[in-house]
């Protein structure tokens, strides 16, 4: 069935009753074409773009739990491409421009929301460093602008640019950075994979991951073994666990990433803004009113999905210097997701030592921004074993050889700091 | 309306008056805003999130989902603020929300006769043509039309804290089970906590009529509250709400201190956020009643039954004149005992036909109601008893589908609660928050005696695990009251049922979600938004799932729940965040040249937590490049002095010092002779360049080492893990002494002059050679003088303990003029470190390597280091590197920015051509020109060759000449000489 | 979160910085061979239940600490210093 707003108003007026399923829930078939383990939001978009690029359709997306209950809908929604590493820069405008006609293409309100992000930074050193990460943006082909402190107090007048501990020295803005609606992404893509034949089996966990002399053969599931021609991990949070059934190791930690939002607030903050002293700290307003913000990991290795009070407090301590009208906002909620840090803070899009076996990890908290690109990439390397241009550069060997370390904050091999 | 006789906790004799929407009402003291409006016959209080429908009060406490208002007092504005929790005060100023023009007559109300339309996910399914309105005209209306109250945005300055308490065992809440539990524990010789969100304790005993030891609960209650007071084991934290439970016994507390006050005294915070402490805990949440889901069930009037009795109880209000209760449960018939107490005849329509009155009451039994009817206010309801369909003027309907023990806490750490088909209720998993046990109703034990026996029984077993001994108490008597409940979730009628008042959630929504597969309870709560309202679904969470169980043709155990995150209330972000305002979200580092530098009108600014000046105007300088010139000019002319205490010091001692630097800086130190300094490299164990810092030899067994003001902290830790993780066998001991030791850069042609003006005996270059170091005297002080050059002068650092920092800078200050010379600040000291290809942070930017930087030849390859052998990866070493150069420009340039990238003249500029980028750019009034240093691909390989520099961002493109990053005094004559 | 140091007793997590698993105690030798260096520096068994990690306790007696933890439920099971080497 296609969306639309006629459809809306035709089921609106005879009671509701012919809307259908967003995605069935088929039993397991014997054998696929390709078997993707993870049905988050880049399993989802493997499946969908080997459907619709490379007609690939008999494929299933297993599911261990319910699908998008990972970190496509825990994470605090910031659509961006402002990477400036050789590898990243190309992937993630090239996932901006799939974002730009995604609705369109799933037929999904997905609530995309170019409203623009604005980066400040608060000394010398900090506005060369944003000048370069923003030229290498402008020479990628995308676009940033830089902003004084007196157009930053026209666009966002609500900020401390007096008593704060660090001044506000400027901004930059990325006006096609914005947000869209997380669990939405998910839901679009398995309605476009489902409506293109892909099998979306949801409570279906992978315990083995079967080869033989080398090459896959298939996966062992709690519902049963299922052959297939290729396997495709793409399980952040637990990779560590599905890989090691292929007896790899891999370079990632797995840590905690906390989020936070308010109750529901008149339209206050337009635009996403970010702010890097002592850490991290960024903010959106959701179309329902409430300020979604977040900052950096708790730090320590942690597969529970919760932080502690530590980093919750660190980050209003950052918004009340930067932002004081935030504290008479309250905070309703915090969550956490599972962060699969790699040591150079950069993603994994690669084949592994066993033919047919293909990883695809180690998003680090930039995962949800990745999401088109990443499944487009991973569907072309799995349909056509060979990369993508635009993913290329996400090998797993650069670890070993330190060719193309994508190491966007400079803090090196140490997982948790990037 | 007010009733007289009843409603313990308000004085009537004593009025409060305030405002609500501008209209002045009266109230007495002790009223929340909740319970004066009532007692003023106000029923509407707002209007809901999506269809704007007229909206009263549901509940009596924090789990509120209607009456939501702005406050304001003083210049404080503070939106989203419980009537229910909010106690009034004299003349104050509260207003509705989510409703334009007024809450009577609010516009947006038209979205309700859109709700065929707007219902669960509409907006997945449309808004996506053309593709560029969704941000200039979807999004803006549905943000518009979504939120609730406005957030003002300047700040008002109120004061907020944040504090720790430890105790032994926390209990949390002082109801019956917490009053109990907290007694208990404190006779066991424990240090007790008992935290309570309301201002008084008592718990559901201050709503209810019941008795116990044969008087009224809620004075059993402060009797029981007054013996603890007297337990000096016991600290009782009332107006605390616990909003989560953490790792290892901690749990954060929201302390209201002043809510209650007109014109609270501005010193002392208005809110207290708690980090606790503790051994261990018991929750004694109580519980939670819920409401039932049938048609048009939202309706002002329309409350919870033990909110109706509880306003009657507590406050002596009638929540209405006529008022009637529906329920699955015995319990909602005291609803009725207590008003009929009070004269109020009521109806009572129990959905299980074997319901029995438990007095003189009008009891219809296995009767459900159907639809209401009332358009700011309930005003009549329908109901069917017996198959026959009839009608009732009321214009207050207390419903009760149950208690739901308050699980929330419980389940912080990922612990989900356990169905019990008995209670109808999830009850809390044993163990599921380590050292929280559970006790009273928020365990589903219900009956008020129970929920005593329970509480002592709990603490005791919890008292007797942590080591204490215990008396065991005499129960008090009590009057245990009816508790029969047969599961009654929703009434299937014509029109909407209500789940989620707040967040608009209706029947059909969970309905349509499970029809298009959102059937798992995650989904169905993302789908529908049930349970994200800022109740969190207190109320609702489980009557949803029960429509969802009904939907999927499953049970509720396998339906499974969301799950409850803290916090359990809203916190203000001014409560978690307190101290960050201004400056308070750093702490500041001051040199103890900082008053003499304010002084002198330089400019301070931010260098990690440190302030540091960035030039000293004098007069008749316009501009911070006058002075940065001038400043550059005196120190190559002069001589100039600059506080450079900020740099890390660390004091290394012990027989294996010099093994040790070996191992951490890539070349060899502990051949370095005692009196020398030496310039070090180093690298993170991943190969890359980490810090770059002198190190002076101050006896056989004494370095002192000093880093870059950035990296001080991280070099520290990562020396102390190559000692105590990686060779624990060397004897060797570090300090760090940045704090102890003032130190200035004396730098200039007229070093040495200044030198002898301060220092005691004669500096020569015998003593003092280039990199030498040692003790000199300044009068009588012992001092420390370098002989380093971050400038390439003949240049010198001289420390003192920092007690003598002030005196020794004015000291030089004093000196360095009669020699033409004086202070420069950091925009002096970086032009002139660019001007001889010195290296900071702008250039180790953490990908960098020792090669990258021309520094190679500091590798020594006799031995190993930190990084060696990564730094030995192919990709590190192999052709095609970004390396350190000089960039000057050709011709006329505008300017150099730093951050700007390379490019080969004539090449498209796109990342595939890159070449490489700037990282500190000058004016250099010593060569006369703008000079830059950057990193360029197989750079060193490329000098005389020429480069144009694109930055788009001020739109700047210039040709520059790659050359050596030394620019001035190449051969380092004046640095030595 | 409480972190035992083994000389200060157990203290709050704010006076302790983290660095990763506490296998980086056991640095190869220079001619180990790429392999064990990059096994080293970069690949990590990142289980999801008891791991031993490395903390430092930074606001405290500057001492590393190993810590025996579960990483799926954030329970402490013991603690020792690092420069006692190896379990």
């Amino acid at each position: 069935m296609a969306f639309s707003a006629l459809r809306v108003l035709k089921e609106g007026l005879t009671g509701n009753s012919g809307w259908t399923p967003h995605w069935r829930d088929p039993a397991p078939k014997d054998e696929y074409d390709v078997v993707i383990i993870g049905g988050g939001g880049h399993g989802l978009a493997t499946a969908y773009y080997l459907a619709k690029d490379h007609g690939i359709t008999n494929v299933a997306v297993l599911e261990k739990g319910w699908i998008g209950g990972g970190n496509v809908g825990r994470n605090t929604t910031i659509v961006r491409a402002n990477y400036m590493m050789p590898g990243n820069s190309e992937f993630y405008s090239h996932s901006l421009k799939l974002w730009e006609g995604l609705e369109q293409d799933l037929n999904y309100n997905v609530m995309h929301s170019q409203r623009g992000q604005i980066t400040l930074f608060n000394s010398d050193g900090a506005r060369d460093a944003a000048m370069r990460r923003a030229n290498a943006v402008i020479n990628q082909g995308d676009d940033a602008e830089l902003l004084s402190v007196g157009q930053l107090k026209k666009t966002l007048p609500y900020l401390d640019y007096d008593q704060t501990r660090f001044p506000i020295y400027g901004g930059m803005l990325y006006r096609r950075a914005g947000t869209a609606r997380h669990d939405a992404v998910a839901w679009g893509l398995a309605r476009g994979a489902d409506r293109r034949g892909v099998d979306i089996i949801q409570n279906c966990e992978v315990t083995g991951i079967d080869t033989q002399g080398g090459v896959v053969q298939g996966v062992q599931t709690s519902r049963g073994p299922i052959r297939a021609k290729k396997v495709a991990i793409v399980v952040a949070g637990r990779s560590a666990q599905v890989a090691a059934m292929a007896g790899m190791r891999l370079p990632i930690e797995s840590h905690v990433l906390q989020a936070f939002v308010t109750e529901g607030l008149k339209p206050c903050i337009d635009h996403v803004v970010s702010y890097g002293m002592l850490g991290h700290f960024y903010i959106s307003q959701s179309d329902k009113g409430g300020l979604v913000f977040g900052g950096n990991l708790d730090g320590y290795a942690s597969y529970a999905a919760r932080g502690n009070l530590p980093m919750a407090e660190h980050v209003c301590e950052a918004a009340m210097t930067l932002m004081p009208m935030i504290g008479r906002a309250k905070m309703l909620r915090s969550w956490g997701g599972i962060m699969d840090m790699s040591s150079d803070g950069s993603p994994i899009i690669d084949k592994t030592h066993i033919d047919g076996l293909y990883f695809n990890g180690g998003w680090c908290y930039g995962g949800f921004k990745a999401i088109p690109a990443s499944g487009n990439c991973y569907a072309h390397l799995i349909a056509q074993d060979r990369p993508h241009p635009a993913g290329a550069g996400f090998r797993l060997d650069r670890f070993a050889t330190g060719r193309g370390l994508m190491d966007e904050e400079g803090t090196g091999s140490q997982h948790n700091l990037h | 309306m007010r009733v007289a006789g009843f409603g313990h906790a308000v004085d009537t004799a004593q009025p409060v008056s305030f405002t609500f929407d501008g209209k002045r009402f009266s109230g007495g003291q002790g009223d929340t805003l909740a319970s004066a409006l009532l007692a003023n016959d106000v029923r509407l209080v707002g209007r809901s999130f999506k269809y704007h429908r007229a909206r009263g009060i549901v509940t009596t406490g924090s789990e509120e989902p209607n009456a939501l208002v702005t406050l304001t007092r003083g210049a404080a504005v503070t939106p989203n603020t419980r009537a229910t929790m909010q106690p009034i005060y004299q003349d104050m100023a509260a207003n509705s929300q989510n409703a334009w023009p007024s809450r009577a007559f609010d516009l947006l109300a038209a979205n309700d006769l859109l709700s065929p339309f707007l219902g669960a996910g509409f907006y997945y399914k449309t808004f996506m043509w053309p593709q560029s309105f969704w941000e200039k005209v979807y999004e803006p209306l549905i943000r518009r039309a979504a939120g609730l109250g406005a957030l003002d945005p300047t700040y008002d300055g109120t004061r907020f804290e944040k504090a720790y308490a430890h105790c032994d065992v926390l209990v949390i809440g002082a109801g019956p089970a917490g009053l109990m539990a907290a007694w208990t524990l404190g006779q066991a010789g424990l240090d007790v906590i008992l935290a309570d969100e309301h201002d008084t304790l008592g718990g559901r005993l201050l709503l209810e009529s019941e008795t116990i030891n044969h008087t009224p609960g809620h004075i059993w209650a402060a009797e029981m509250a007054e013996k603890l007071h007297a337990m000096d084991t016991v600290r009782i934290m009332a107006n605390t709400t616990v909003t989560g439970a953490y790792d290892q016994g901690d749990f954060g507390a929201l302390q209201r201190n002043d809510a209650h006050l007109a014109n609270p005294d501005a010193t002392l915070p208005t809110e207290t956020f708690w980090r606790i402490a503790t051994r261990g805990a018991v929750l004694c949440a109580g519980a939670g009643e819920r409401h039932i889901a049938f048609p048009d069930n939202d309706r002002p009037g329309v409350m919870l039954a033990g909110a109706v009795r509880g306003y009657l109880n507590k406050y002596g209000v009638a929540a209405g004149a006529r008022v009637a209760v529906f329920a699955n449960n015995d319990n909602a018939h005291q609803t009725a005992l207590d008003l009929a107490a009070a004269g109020q005849a009521v109806t009572v329509l129990d959905s299980r036909s074997d319901a029995v009155a438990q007095g003189d009451y009008n009891l219809l039994a296995g009767a459900q109601v159907v639809g209401t009817s009332g358009r700011q206010g309930l005003r009549k309801i329908t109901f069917t008893q017996n198959g026959q369909t009839r009608s009732m003027a009321c214009d207050c309907l207390g419903i009760s589908g149950g208690w739901n023990p308050m699980v929330h806490l419980t389940c912080h750490m990922n612990g989900r609660p356990t169905w019990d088909e008995n209670l109808a209720s999830f009850v809390p998993t044993p163990g599921s928050v380590p050292g929280m046990v559970v006790a009273g109703s928020a365990a589903g034990v219900m009956a008020t005696g129970a929920v005593l026996a329970d509480a002592v029984q709990v603490a005791s077993d919890l008292a007797r695990d942590l080591g204490a001994s215990v008396q065991t108490p005499i129960l008090p008597s009590t009057e245990d009251r009816p508790t029969g409940i047969k599961p009654l979730w929703e009434v299937r009628g014509h029109g909407r049922a209500w789940l989620d008042f707040q967040n608009d959630v209706t029947t059909k929504d969970v309905r349509l979600a499970a029809q298009e597969n959102f059937r798992s309870v995650e989904h169905m709560k993302r789908y529908t938004t049930q349970g994200m309202a800022p109740d969190q679904g207190k109320l609702s969470n489980v009557l949803a799932l029960s429509v969802l169980a009904d939907a999927t043709g499953r049970g509720i155990p396998e339906t499974g729940t969301t799950t409850f995150r803290p916090p359990y209330a809203p916190v203000s972000i001014a409560a978690l965040g307190a101290g960050g305002h201004g400056k308070g979200f750093a702490p500041e580092r001051f040199t103890t040249s900082h008053a003499a530098s304010v002084a002198a009108n330089a400019p301070m600014i931010e260098a990690g937590f440190w302030y540091r000046p960035s030039y000293f105007p004098q007069p008749g300088e316009r501009t911070w490049r006058d002075s940065c010139d001038r400043e550059v000019a005196m120190v190559r002319g002069a001589v100039g002095v600059c506080d450079v205490s900020t740099l890390g010091k660390i004091d290394i001692q012990g027989p294996d010092a010099g093994a040790f630097l070996d191992l951490v800086y890539t070349g060899r130190f502990s051949t370095l002779k005692v009196g020398k300094v030496k310039y070090g490299l180093m690298l993170r164990e991943d190969g890359f360049v980490l810090d770059d810092g002198t190190t002076a030899r101050l006896g056989p067994q004494h370095f002192v080492m000093t880093t870059t003001t950035a990296a001080a902290g991280q070099v520290m830790r990562h020396l102390e893990f190559v000692h105590q993780c990686l060779r624990p066998d060397l004897d060797v001991s570090f300090a760090s002494v940045t704090e102890h030791w003032a130190q200035f850069a004396v730098a200039g042609p007229k070093a040495r002059n200044l030198l002898h003006l301060v220092v005691d005996g004669s500096v020569t270059d015998d003593i003092f050679p280039f990199m030498g170091c040692g003790a000199v005297s300044i009068g009588g002080v012992n001092a420390r003088l370098f002989r380093i050059s971050f400038s390439g002068e003949h240049a010198y650092e001289l420390a003192v303990p920092a007690r003598f920092g002030a005196s020794l800078f004015d000291h030089l200050l004093r000196a360095a003029e009669t020699l033409g010379g004086g202070p420069y600040g950091m925009e002096a000291l970086n032009v002139l470190r660019i001007e001889k290809g010195f290296i900071t942070h702008a250039e180790i930017d953490g990908r960098v390597t020792a090669d990258d930087l021309g520094l190679a030849r500091m590798v020594s390859g006799a031995k190993d280091c930190i990084g060696k052998t990564a730094a030995g990866r192919p990709g590190l070493v192999e052709d095609g590197r970004q390396q350190l150069v000089g960039l000057r420009p050709v011709g006329t340039v505008k300017k150099i920015l730093a951050g700007a990238h390379l490019f080969n003249p004539g090449d498209d500029v796109h990342r595939t051509t890159d070449q490489g980028h700037i990282t500190s750019a000058c004016y250099s009034p010593s060569v006369g020109s703008s000079l830059a240093l950057g990193f360029l691909k197989n750079g060193r390989a490329r000098v005389g060759e020429t480069v144009v520099m694109v930055e788009h961002l001020n739109g700047i493109t210039a040709t520059l000449e790659v050359c050596d990053p030394v620019f001035f005094d190449p051969d380092g004559g004046r640095m030595r000489g | 979160m409480k972190i035992p140091c083994p000389l200060c007793g157990a203290r709050d997590s704010r006076e302790f910085s983290y660095l990763g698993h506490a296998g980086l105690l056991d640095r190869p030798a220079p001619d180990a061979g790429d392999a064990a260096w990059d096994d080293y520096l970069h690949n990590r068994d990142n289980p999801a239940g008891v791991t031993e990690d490395l903390w430092s306790h930074d606001y405290g007696c500057a001492a590393w600490v190993v810590v025996t933890r579960n990483t799926a439920t954030h329970g402490i099971l013991s603690s020792r210093l690092a420069k006692d080497g190896a379990a």
